[in-house]
């Protein structure tokens, strides 16, 4: 296999913050007391008079962003996904979500392999706490390219925006130049036999089982949904349609993640079987990334594991 | 400065009542208790010290009023509808479906500027404001109305820090102190006391004022303004259900609205105040 480049997801959020602050003097950027894991440090930096640090103190950070919002400010709240969503849930459903303000949130160290710090530290949930919030769009970018285009975008809509970032460096799986529009899935590889859909991380461990599922002679397409919010229902119906098997797979809860939000969809529209591959019901631990994504079954043999059994869904 | 005519907003506050009585009867339901407690302090606020304008309600320059007390939001109805940001007939809509006059206010009702109702968020919006005015060298007021039972909230202590920090003297918090919340007397359920020193010990110039007197909040709101490098807080000695005997105190008014024959006989009782004044 090629030898890819690295980049953590967060990098290409940070990067494209300080651009925005370089093209628009509303751009603003608050943080948590988490400057430098969330990269916000870059903007502060360049921008110290636009740069607001509340410490400890998510809630207030939240409710302040939607303040600077109501006086036509694009405020970048900076902090960990799991205090983002998790301590914060509230401030964001009401003070920001109810009243559709422009506030961005920056979420990073989502998924499993935020690693050693283990269960407080890993966003495993917050796909399900942001997306169900009426006007929230929610992205989770699969690299640190796909991660610039996100934070360069939603600064373009007009309203809330939840962007799950990663804490590890993560294969570069997408080119600067490629095309990118939010709540526009990607058909990343062909395949007519089952779909693979997937977003953040998990693009990596779904095109390395497309390449394990091709030595047995099944094609699986892949699908690079990086917005879980809003859904792209056409790429999604059409290749229920034409490949009539799903696996899900994402560093993220089965339970109201992404699988969950494609399941919603083709249930009511075109019913296909879905094995969807994730956290099941339980809180991270502990380890070494690539170790735990084994542990928690979201590693490449888990993905062929679960596209065979879709298969034989398929065929009843 | 202008001059306060202390006796005409005595009675604008009366009539206000009536009008927050009226609309709670009409809707069924609705908070009445703390509703009547923060009547004075809006009157200070709307007809004295805030710089508005009905006609344009997002007028860049305006001072900001938030009801971090979304439930008290009644009396800002009246308040507003009184003042000529919606047609006073509106008033009956309050809580029916399809209102602009929500349970608990939502910003689109012109006057209201930030949907409230979930305590303790309206401080920290009420700093997002302040830090973009000051980014934006616009010199306006930011007042924050919240509840005694609402400093309950961690949130509110988390923004009281920040206001300090960041010498948010742009930043005036008025707590409606009426001592009562849901489950009880603030006392009771967790004390707040010292209530003052809190705030004063957080960084804030704080001032203790009779939240009835119309005279003395008027000279607190004068004094707020006057304080540089600071955050200012009010605390307003408020008394729950205030100016109807029978609902004064009463724990079970927080959440309940009168009845047909209860909203008669306050009226009268408020016509009684207003020949008084």
């Amino acid at each position: 296999m090629e030898e890819l480049k690295h980049k953590p997801t967060r990098d290409g959020a940070g990067e494209a913050m300080l651009e925005l602050g370089k093209r628009n003097k509303n751009v603003v950027v608050l943080s948590a007391d988490l400057t430098d894991s969330t990269r916000a440090g870059w903007f502060k930096k360049e921008f110290p008079d636009r740069f607001i640090g509340f410490g400890v103190a998510e809630q207030d950070m939240l409710g302040a962003a939607a303040g600077l919002a109501l006086c036509g400010k694009i405020p970048f709240a900076c902090t960990f996904g799991v205090f983002a969503s998790g301590r914060a849930w509230d401030q964001v459903r009401v003070s920001v979500a109810y009243m559709n303000l422009n506030v961005k949130i920056i979420g990073t160290h989502g998924g499993i392999t935020v690693g050693e710090d283990g269960a407080t530290h890993q966003a495993l949930d917050e796909i399900a706490l942001m997306r169900i919030l009426p006007n929230m769009t929610v992205i989770v970018p699969s690299d640190a390219n796909e991660a610039y285009k996100a934070t360069m975008q939603s600064a373009d809509i007009d309203g809330p925006v939840y962007i799950r970032l990663g804490r590890n460096p993560a294969p570069i799986l997408t080119k600067k130049e490629e095309p990118f529009k939010i709540g526009k899935g990607v058909l990343y590889s062909e395949g007519s036999d089952i779909s693979i859909i997937t977003c953040g991380h998990s693009l990596y461990e779904a095109k390395k089982a497309r390449e394990e599922l091709l030595k047995e002679g099944i094609k699986a397409r892949i699908i690079n949904l990086h917005t879980p919010k809003p859904l792209d229902k056409e790429i999604i119906l059409k290749a229920a349609q034409e490949t009539g098997a799903f696996v899900t797979v994402e560093e993220h809860t089965v339970h109201g993640g992404m699988g969950s939000a494609i399941a919603e969809l083709t249930t009511g529209e075109c019913p296909v079987p879905i094995k969807m591959v994730g956290i099941r019901d339980t809180f991270g631990e502990s380890g070494e990334p690539l170790e735990l994504l084994k542990y928690f079954n979201l590693a490449t043999e888990d993905v062929v594991k679960a596209a065979h059994e879709a298969l034989q869904l398929k065929k009843k | 400065m202008k001059q306060p005519d202390i006796k005409a907003l005595k009675k604008k506050a009366v009539q206000l009542r009536k009008d927050i009585l009226t609309m709670l009867e009409n809707a069924g339901s609705g908070h009445t208790g703390g509703s009547l407690s923060l009547v004075e302090i809006l009157t200070a606020l709307y007809y004295y010290k805030v710089k508005h304008n009905p006609r344009d309600p997002e007028w860049k320059e305006r001072d900001k009023v938030i009801l971090s007390k979304g439930h008290g939001c009644p009396a800002l109805y009246a308040v507003l509808a009184d003042s000529g940001y919606f047609p006073h007939e509106e008033l009956a809509s309050l809580r029916k479906l399809g209102s602009r006059l929500q349970g608990h206010p939502q910003r689109g009702l012109p006057g209201v500027e930030v949907s409230s109702g979930s305590l303790g968020q309206g401080l920290s919006i009420a700093n997002g404001i302040a830090f973009a005015n000051r980014m934006d060298k616009i010199k306006s007021k930011i007042y924050c109305i919240l509840g005694d039972g609402e400093t309950n909230e961690g949130q509110v202590w988390e923004a009281a820090m920040t206001a300090a920090h960041y010498k948010l003297n742009a930043v005036c918090a008025i707590v409606d102190y009426n001592k009562m919340q849901i489950d009880g007397f603030c006392c009771d359920v967790k004390n707040m006391e010292p209530f003052s020193e809190k705030w004063r010990s957080f960084g804030w110039h704080t001032k203790e004022v009779d939240g009835h007197d119309i005279k003395a909040l008027i000279e607190a709101l004068d004094e707020a303004e006057k304080v540089k490098g600071k955050p200012q807080a009010i605390v307003a000695h408020t008394v729950k259900g205030k100016g109807i005997s029978f609902i004064e105190n009463q724990v079970k008014w927080h959440g309940i609205a009168p009845k047909k024959e209860e909203l008669e006989k306050a009226l009268l009782e408020l016509d009684e105040t207003l020949k008084k004044i």
